[in-house]
């Protein structure tokens, strides 16, 4: 899933890099944390160790009290000794997980290192138990394991699972948006297609029983870059995809509205009045943070692929200058729009070695450096700004209305540390 | 497998990593898959360090497995020597490392390195966080204390000892320091070596100069304390000072050990916990309910405190730290009651109810618990959120410990009078949400005006619950509640409400009472009288 195809460097605009070593990463099964709260009558059952466990606990900090809609079933020693059948354990615990939560009627099986390394075939207990549930519950699996996926993509790998178990649909005049966005957002999109006259439906949908239908001709526009797999899978059912910018700032969303207004005919008189209010608004948010980021020099560690298009906007809207822009995996078809936006020589490195990104982020002392948490108060202590890179997960930030906000997440680091006196 | 949502601990490396953390030029390279880091963040955002832990990981991928991850692991720990130059470092696996049983040890001996590597056994799929921070404390002090030598003569010097036990990440370790430093220093006592917390792999090589140890955290400092004492003959002390009676116990423990006389620091009149405790305001806090979870150090510290020098009584004891689970047990039969051992939460959640105390001193899980349950609550141990690690001085042991123990202790309790208090005048004139406050003046809020001049709605009474006559149903059906008994129920404070709302049921349910009337609240009331 990570593997790095060759490079030409001379592609494009920019100085795209590969690097191995250390990676200071989240693993794909973070990807619970917001996925559970958007389909809202699906279980994600992590199977894996306590460490598993541990990390979805620290990632989901108070949420995990708010009766969440995931857990880990442990492996233990008895488990690997073989004096426990896996999959009779594994059965026992979905049963009795399935009995306190009657309202369940999605679950996932997610993999983890611990699973994939002693090959627990998930995918055939996903089979068998679905049998036995069926039809109250849909039993699904996919890997959120470490050493298969990076952060955003344990929602690409969750996606992909639920493609093809999508309806089949013959009618080829809907859109389908793929990619989980704050119920706010997908409002608000949902209300700017259907102006332009286009039905759009979301990929995924906020239960299980109303996922779209997919088939031969359907249209697809991918609201995230960390989707690789998800889009491969649609393009097998014979869905096409829409290429476009991804829809952060007024000019990303525009470019990204745009792409579908055209794939589906849309008139452009319409397009511009439908656009017009929206734009002015996201503009007008816009300014009020340009001065404070404007000439200012950011640093991107690789984190969620995210970072690519957000290095787009701040060097396009907000007038950032860009010293390097890390990313964890470069999907060189799926932002080739966001490449070619790019400033001419920008560095881009995929992949990472964590001690030599810190090496290089020291020497340029840049003004606001985006990264995780665990970079970010020890980068603050050597007197570098910086902004964590999972808010950007968490915060709603596509579309028009939200690009105010987009801009307010990075001024506001700078705007403090020139405000304090002490 | 376990199915599991809440883990009080985290694996056995996140210990190794507390105690490789607390210290300086040590490092740990840990065989582990891309994603493991997550645990970084916990030492850089919950304890707020400055630095990131001295953590090398080998973040192995998939396409990895299929090549050499050995070779990785090796180019990790040669990388991480040529770069960090540590006195000393340890090396080990993860949870999944451990599946795909690459050897640290052996390969990191294949480097040969000019510095001691100690290997790490942490068995992933039985172990936890504390054994690990215990085991890598007790291999880091066996591979560097060296061997015995002979001690300078007691005549003509101070006494000294070392400090065993705080680590990162732990529940207020730093304060807690400061407090015994103040108690050693006035007994004239020197302090030798404080490990881990701001040692050097140096400053282990002279654990033995020490005339005895004091062993502050026993899950985490009790083996490597045991095993100074069998190979350099240091006795020491386990004994907990937290509250004034343990720090009592302590100091004429240390004192007896050092041959130091005791009376001016047990006459230390800085603890204001005994006269707080007997001024006529804490009276009402005899034999209030109190339930104390969490890990074994903390419960039973705690637990002492509570019953003996605030007058609580203890209704649950437990602890999640299995490895002195004997221990809590003995502790909660003198209270006779049974100890709750037990990770997961939604057991103890269970006993909670069960006991329904009036307070909850647990940890962060208890917090979440009590706070649904409507019960007032304070966080006495780990796993605690950053809100635990506060910039002031908030020490649990010592004499200023007790004081903070009183503070923290009694304060929710006094939070839930004063809620109590407010909710039983809501319907009063000057109470009720649309009154301005009494200090601001003359002029109400238009608000409060219509909210004054709006009529009374009338109190809220329970729908009226049409009885199903089902057959033989009676016995665990609940009658209901006639309106005005449920709005006598209303006028109980509410952090006794649901015990009186339980035991009332209970009452009806057993006599198979076809509704809930005045006389039945009171006649349960002097039936379960505490």
């Amino acid at each position: 899933m990570n593997a790095h195809a060759p490079i030409a460097a001379t592609e494009c605009g920019v100085a795209v890099r590969a690097e191995r070593g250390q990676r200071a990463v989240f693993c794909g099964l973070t990807g619970i944390v917001w996925l559970h709260r958007k389909i809202q009558d699906a279980f994600f059952l992590v199977v894996g160790s306590r460490t598993c466990a541990h990390l979805i606990q620290s990632a989901a900090g108070v949420m995990i009290f708010a009766e969440p809609r995931f857990a880990t079933a442990i492996i233990d020693e008895r488990d690997l000794a073989g004096l426990a059948d896996m999959n009779e354990e594994l059965d026992r615990v979905v049963t009795r997980l399935i009995e306190r939560r009657p309202d369940i009627r999605l679950l996932f099986l997610v993999g983890s290192c611990p699973s994939e390394v002693i090959k627990l075939d998930l995918s055939r207990a996903a089979l068998r138990l679905s049998q036995r549930l069926a039809p109250a519950v849909r039993v699904l699996n996919y890997s959120g394991s470490g050493i298969e996926t990076t952060f955003t993509q344990g929602e690409d790998a969750c996606l992909a699972a639920l493609v093809p178990a999508l309806p089949e649909t013959a009618a080829t005049r809907d859109l389908l948006v793929v990619g989980a966005l704050a119920d706010v957002v997908e409002d608000q999109f949902t209300r700017l297609f259907s102006d332009l006259g286009i039905a759009a439906r979301f990929l995924p949908a906020r239960r299980a029983d109303q996922m779209p239908a997919v088939g031969r001709g359907t249209r697809f526009l991918l609201a995230q870059p960390f989707l690789a797999d998800t889009a491969r899978a649609l393009e097998e059912r014979g869905a096409h995809r829409i290429a476009a910018p991804f829809p952060l700032g007024a000019e990303g969303t525009t470019a990204w509205l745009h792409a579908a207004a055209e794939a589906f005919g849309v008139d452009g008189r319409r397009f511009e009045t439908v656009t017009a209010p929206g734009l002015r608004r996201a503009r007008q948010a816009l300014a009020a943070h340009a001065e404070k980021l404007a000439g200012k020099r950011v640093f991107f560690f690789p984190d969620s692929q995210l970072e690519v298009p957000l290095a787009r906007f701040l060097a396009r809207e907000m007038g950032v200058e860009l010293i390097e822009i890390g990313t964890p995996y470069l999907h060189r078809a799926h932002l080739a729009a966001e490449i070619d936006w790019l400033p001419g020589g920008t560095p881009v490195v995929e992949g990472q070695s964590l001690d030599d990104g810190l090496d290089r982020c020291r020497a340029a002392r840049p003004d606001l450096t985006v990264c995780g948490l665990g970079l970010a108060n020890p980068l603050e202590a050597e007197g570098l700004t910086t902004k964590w890179s999972i808010e950007l997960l968490f915060t709603p930030i596509q579309g028009y209305e939200q690009a105010g906000d987009l801009a307010e997440l990075f001024a506001r680091p700078l705007v403090r540390r020139a405000r304090l006196e002490v | 497998m376990q199915l599991t949502v809440w883990t009080y601990e985290g694996p056995p490396h996140i210990g190794a990593m507390r105690v490789a953390t607390a210290m300086q030029g040590l490092h740990y390279v840990l065989h582990a898959p891309q994603g493991d880091t997550y645990a970084d963040l916990l030492f850089t955002m919950i304890e707020r360090r400055a630095k990131r832990p001295p953590v090398t990981y080998t973040t192995f991928q998939a396409q990895d497995l299929g090549r050499d991850t050995a070779a990785i692991f090796k180019e990790a720990v040669a990388a991480a020597y040529a770069r960090f130059r540590p006195q000393a470092m340890i090396v080990g696996a993860s949870c999944t490392a451990e599946l795909i049983q690459d050897d640290p040890g052996g390969l990191a001996r294949a480097l040969d390195l000019p510095i001691p590597v100690i290997p790490l056994e942490l068995p992933a799929y039985q172990k936890k966080e504390n054994w690990g921070a215990s085991e890598t404390f007790y291999r880091l002090v066996r591979a560097l204390a060296g061997s015995p030598a002979e001690r300078r003569p007691r005549t003509g010097r101070r006494p000294c000892c070392n400090l065993l036990g705080p680590t990162a990440l732990g529940f207020r370790n730093r304060d807690d320091l400061i407090e015994v430093r103040r108690i050693l220093d006035a007994l004239g006592i020197a302090v030798n070596v404080v490990a881990p917390l701001g040692a050097s792999p140096g400053d282990l090589a002279r654990l033995g100069e020490a005339d005895f140890n004091v062993v502050l955290y026993p899950e985490v400092a009790r083996s490597a304390a045991q095993y100074l004492e069998k190979t350099f003959g240091q006795p020491f002390v386990d004994t907990v000072p937290i509250g004034v009676g343990a720090t009592r116990r302590f100091v004429e423990a240390v004192a007896a050990l050092a041959g130091a006389d005791p009376a001016p620091v047990l006459a230390d009149a800085s603890s204001r916990l005994p006269w707080y405790s007997r001024s006529v305001d804490s009276t009402y806090l005899t034999g209030k309910r109190v339930f104390v979870f969490g890990d074994a150090t903390h419960a039973l510290a705690i637990a002492r405190v509570a019953a003996h020098e605030l007058g609580f009584r203890l209704v649950g004891l437990g602890s999640y730290s299995r490895e002195f689970a004997r221990e809590v047990r003995a502790e909660a039969v003198l209270h006779g009651i049974e100890a709750t051992i037990t990770d997961d939460y939604l057991d103890v959640e269970a006993a909670i109810q069960a006991a329904m105390p009036e307070l909850v001193l647990g940890t962060q899980m208890e917090r979440h618990v009590a706070k649904r349950l409507g019960i007032p609550c304070a966080v006495i141990s780990a796993p605690i959120h950053v809100q635990d690690f506060p910039a002031r001085h908030s020490p649990q042991m010592g004499f200023e410990g007790a004081n903070v123990l009183f503070d923290t202790l009694v304060h929710p309790l006094m939070m839930g009078l004063e809620e109590h208090l407010l909710g039983m005048f809501r319907e009063d004139p000057e109470f009720h949400d649309g009154a301005a406050p009494s200090h601001l003046g003359r002029t109400p809020s238009r608000i409060a005006d219509a909210a004054e001049r709006a009529p009374m709605n009338p109190p809220l009474a329970s729908a009226p619950v049409p009885s199903l006559p089902i057959p033989d149903a009676d016995a665990i059906r609940t009658a209901p509640w006639a309106p005005d008994a449920e709005k006598e129920l209303k006028k109980i404070p509410f952090f006794v409400r649901g015990k009186a709302r339980a035991n009332t049921e209970r009452f009806a349910r057993e006599r198979h009472l076809p509704l809930i009337t005045l006389e039945t609240l009171y006649d349960a009331k002097a039936h379960f009288g505490r």
